[in-house]
C-alpha cells in the first residue's frame, strides 16, 4: 500500500514537468514555466534535506556546514557554463565577463576542465567528495561529536564563502556567475532544456532516496544508528565507528553535491551566498520540520517549508523570517518528529 | 659488554614486548588469560590505580570486589583501550599487548565488555542488536552488503533462547525492562564470542530469579571463556566464587588480597576496608 503509493508519487514527480510541453498556455493543465522552475528548485532543495537527514537522523551526526557541498557541487556545474557562453557575454571575449573585467589573459589553472561538460561534472562531484573526506576523516578520527561536530562544519562553510567572495579566487567574487546561455551548446532557457532538467532532478531525487533507502536498511545502516546512539558500545564490539561516519558523510556530501549541479542551470545564477551560515541552517530545518530518522520526511519537509517561503515571500515578504522561526520553535516543542510524526499520529 | 650492545639488547627486548599482532589472536601457552603488571592511572591528581598487579588464568572465572573509588572501573576501562595508563603492562595471552591497541582493535582481538549501565541500540530490534554483535567482518564496505548465513541464523536462535529473549525477538530495545537490556548486552557479548569476557556490574537491577539465572549462566561459561567478573553484589560473588574460586580485592587502586571467599572474608585488612564490621 505504502509502496504503491511511494511509486505514484515518484512517477507523479518524474512526469509532472511534461505538462509544461504537452499542453498550450490557457489549458487546464498547463504547468507554466515559473511552477518548473520552482518544482525544479524545490526536488533539489529535497535531495539537500534528504543528504542531511542520513547522517542527521541516522548517524547522529548534524552538520551545519552541507551548504557548502551543495555550493561546491554547483560552482562546478557554473564553470561550464560560463566557458558554454562563448563569445555572446557583455565583453565578447573569449574568457568570462569576470576575467576580462578583472583584466586577466588567461584562464586560471582550476579551470582547465571547464570546456568538457564530463570533466566539469566529474569535478563537480570529485572535490566536494574529497573535502568531505579529508575533513571528516580529521574530525571523526578526533573523536569530534555534538555541537563541536556543527560548529566547525559552520567555521567551514563560512571560510569558504570568504573566500569565493575574493576576486583572486577566480569564482566570480560576490557575483558569482551568472547570464548563462547554452548547455551542451542547447538553449538553457528552452522550455525543453528547463523540462529536461526539472525531470533531471526529480529522477536524481528518486535515485538518492533509493540509494539511502538501500543504505538504511542494510546492516551498515543498522550500525550508524547504534553509532548513532551508543559510540562506545560499537566501538567495543569491534567496529570502528570513523569508517562509518566517514562514509555516511561523504555520501551524503555527493549528494548534496549533485543537488547542486542541478540546481545552477535551473536558477541561473551561482554565489558565494549559498555557503552563508543561513543556507546550512535552513537545510537541517527541512529536515527536521519533516521528521529526522525517516527518509521520506526530509522531502516532505523540504517542499513544505519551501512552498511556505513561496507564499509568504510574495504576499508578506517581510514575515517569512519570523513564519521560520516560528515554524521551527513548534516543530521542537510540539513535532519532535516533524510532519511524519504528526501522519502517524493521524493514523493511530 | 660495551654500553651500546646493552642498549641495542634494551631495545630488541622492548620490541618483543611491544609487538602487536592484530591479525592473530592472543597466544594462552602460558596458561595465562589476561596478565596486568603495575598498573597505574592518576586523574587530576587523584590516584586512581596505584601499581595493581593481577593474572587471570585461561578459562578461569574471576571475582573482583572492592568498595567504590577501589579502581575497579577504571581497571577494565585500561584492558578494553578506554583509558590509557600511564604506567604498566597489560597482556591478553602472552603476546599481545593491548595498551598499543585501540578499543576496537581489543574488541576485535577477542575480549568482550559489559558495561556498568546497560548499553544497548535502543532504536534497534533484540535480533537486530545481536546481528551486529555476530563474529564477522567489521568493515563499512562489507557491512552494505552483509547478509546473516544459515549458520548465523542459528547461533542466533541459540543465543535468543539462552539469555530469555526469543519472544522479545522483534522487540525494539529500547522498550525492554531493566534487568531483560542487562541479558541482552550479556547475550551480545556471548554473539562476539569473546575469549575473555569482562563484566562490570551484571546483575545490578535484576530480580532474584534474574540474579540467579545469570550465575547460572556465567558457571556454565567457565573454561570455555575466561571471565571476569567486577560485583558489589555480595550474594551473587559468593555463587560464583563457590568454596576454590579466586577472588581479587581492590582498595584505593590496588590489590589488597586474594584468595578463596573464606580466606577473603576472613582477611583482617578486608575486613577493616570493605566488609567492615
Amino acid at each position: 500500500m505504502k509502496r504503491t503509493l511511494l511509486v505514484v508519487i515518484a512517477l507523479g514527480l518524474l512526469l509532472v514537468p511534461l505538462l509544461h510541453l504537452a499542453f498550450p498556455p490557457g489549458h487546464v493543465l498547463h504547468l507554466s514555466e515559473f511552477y518548473v522552475g520552482l518544482l525544479g528548485k524545490f526536488l533539489c532543495f529535497a535531495i539537500c534535506a534528504l543528504a542531511l537527514d542520513l547522517i542527521w537522523g541516522f548517524g547522529g551526526i548534524l552538520s551545519l556546514g552541507h551548504g557548502l557541498f551543495f555550493a561546491l557541487g554547483g560552482y562546478g556545474m557554473g564553470m561550464y557554463l560560463m566557458r558554454q557562453i562563448g563569445r555572446d557575454g557583455q565583453y565578447q571575449a573569449d574568457l568570462p565577463d569576470f576575467m576580462v573585467f578583472l583584466n586577466w589573459k588567461t584562464l586560471p589553472w582550476h579551470w582547465a576542465a571547464s570546456d568538457s561538460l564530463v570533466a566539469q561534472l566529474f569535478l563537480a562531484l570529485a572535490v566536494p567528495g574529497l573535502i568531505a573526506a579529508v575533513f571528516g576523516w580529521f574530525a571523526f578520527r578526533s573523536r569530534i561529536q555534538g555541537v563541536y561536530f556543527s560548529i566547525i562544519t559552520q567555521a567551514l562553510t563560512v571560510a569558504a564563502m570568504l573566500l569565493f567572495f575574493r576576486n583572486e579566487t577566480g569564482f566570480g567574487g560576490n557575483n558569482g556567475f551568472t547570464d548563462f546561455k547554452r548547455i551542451a551548446g542547447l538553449s538553457i532557457t528552452s522550455p525543453g532544456m528547463k523540462v529536461a532538467l526539472c525531470m533531471a532532478s526529480a529522477a536524481a531525487l528518486i535515485a538518492c532516496y533509493l540509494i539511502a533507502r538501500w543504505l538504511t536498511q542494510s546492516r551498515w545502516g543498522r550500525i550508524l544508528q547504534a553509532i548513532r546512539d551508543a559510540e562506545g558500545r560499537v566501538r567495543f564490539l569491534g567496529y570502528d565507528p570513523v569508517a562509518f561516519k566517514l562514509s555516511a558523510y561523504v555520501i551524503s556530501a555527493l549528494m548534496c553535491a549533485l543537488a547542486g549541479i542541478l540546481y545552477v542551470p535551473q536558477v541561473g545564477i551561482i554565489n558565494p551566498g549559498e555557503m552563508s551560515p543561513a543556507a546550512s541552517i535552513e537545510m537541517a530545518i527541512w529536515a527536521a520540520v519533516g521528521g529526522r530518522g525517516t527518509l521520506l520526511g526530509p522531502v516532505l519537509g523540504a517542499f513544505f517549508v519551501n512552498g511556505t517561503k513561496s507564499v509568504f515571500t510574495a504576499w508578506w515578504p517581510e514575515g517569512w523570517l519570523y513564519v521560520l522561526g516560528a515554524l521551527f520553535i513548534a516543530v521542537t516543542l510540539f513535532l519532535p518528529a516533524g510532519l511524519m510524526g504528526l501522519a502517524k499520529r493521524f493514523k493511530r | 659488554m660495551t654500553p651500546e650492545l646493552m642498549e641495542a639488547g634494551a631495545e630488541a627486548r622492548e620490541r618483543s614486548l611491544t609487538r602487536v599482532l592484530t591479525h592473530d589472536g592472543p597466544v594462552f601457552n602460558q596458561g595465562v588469560a589476561l596478565y596486568v603488571e603495575d598498573l597505574r592511572v592518576a586523574f587530576d591528581g587523584f590516584q586512581a590505580l596505584g601499581g595493581l598487579s593481577f593474572t587471570v588464568g585461561v578459562g578461569e572465572l574471576r571475582c573482583v570486589i572492592g568498595p567504590n573509588g577501589a579502581g575497579k572501573t577504571t581497571t577494565m576501562d585500561c584492558i578494553t583501550g578506554k583509558t590509557r595508563p600511564d604506567s604498566g603492562r597489560v597482556f591478553f595471552g602472552s603476546n599481545l599487548n593491548l595498551l598499543t591497541m585501540n578499543e576496537a582493535q581489543i574488541a576485535r582481538s577477542g575480549i568482550g565488555r559489559k558495561f556498568q549501565k546497560p548499553t544497548v541500540f535502543e532504536a534497534l530490534t533484540v535480533a537486530e542488536n545481536l546481528e551486529l554483535a555476530l563474529a564477522g567482518d567489521r568493515r563499512a564496505r562489507f557491512a552494505m552488503r552483509a547478509r546473516l548465513s544459515g549458520e548465523q541464523r542459528d547461533r542466533l536462535a541459540e543465543l535468543l533462547l539462552t539469555v530469555h529473549l526469543a519472544e522479545e525477538r522483534e522487540r525494539v530495545a529500547g522498550l525492554l525492562s531493566h534487568g531483560q537490556k542487562q541479558w541482552l548486552e550479556i547475550g551480545m557479548l556471548l554473539a562476539q564470542d569473546p575469549k575473555l569476557l569482562l563484566l562490570d556490574e551484571p546483575v545490578a537491577g535484576m530480580t532474584d530469579e534474574e540474579t540467579e539465572r545469570t550465575a547460572e549462566l556465567f558457571l556454565s561459561l567457565e573454561g570455555k571463556h575466561s571471565l571476569v567478573v567486577v560485583e558489589h553484589d555480595m550474594a551473587f560473588v559468593g555463587i560464583l566464587a563457590g568454596a576454590h574460586r579466586t577472588v581479587t580485592v581492590l582498595h584505593e587502586g590496588q590489590t589488597l588480597a586474594e584468595g578463596t571467599m573464606a580466606a577473603v572474608q576472613s582477611d583482617e585488612k578486608v575486613i577493616e576496608v570493605y566488609l567492615g564490621r
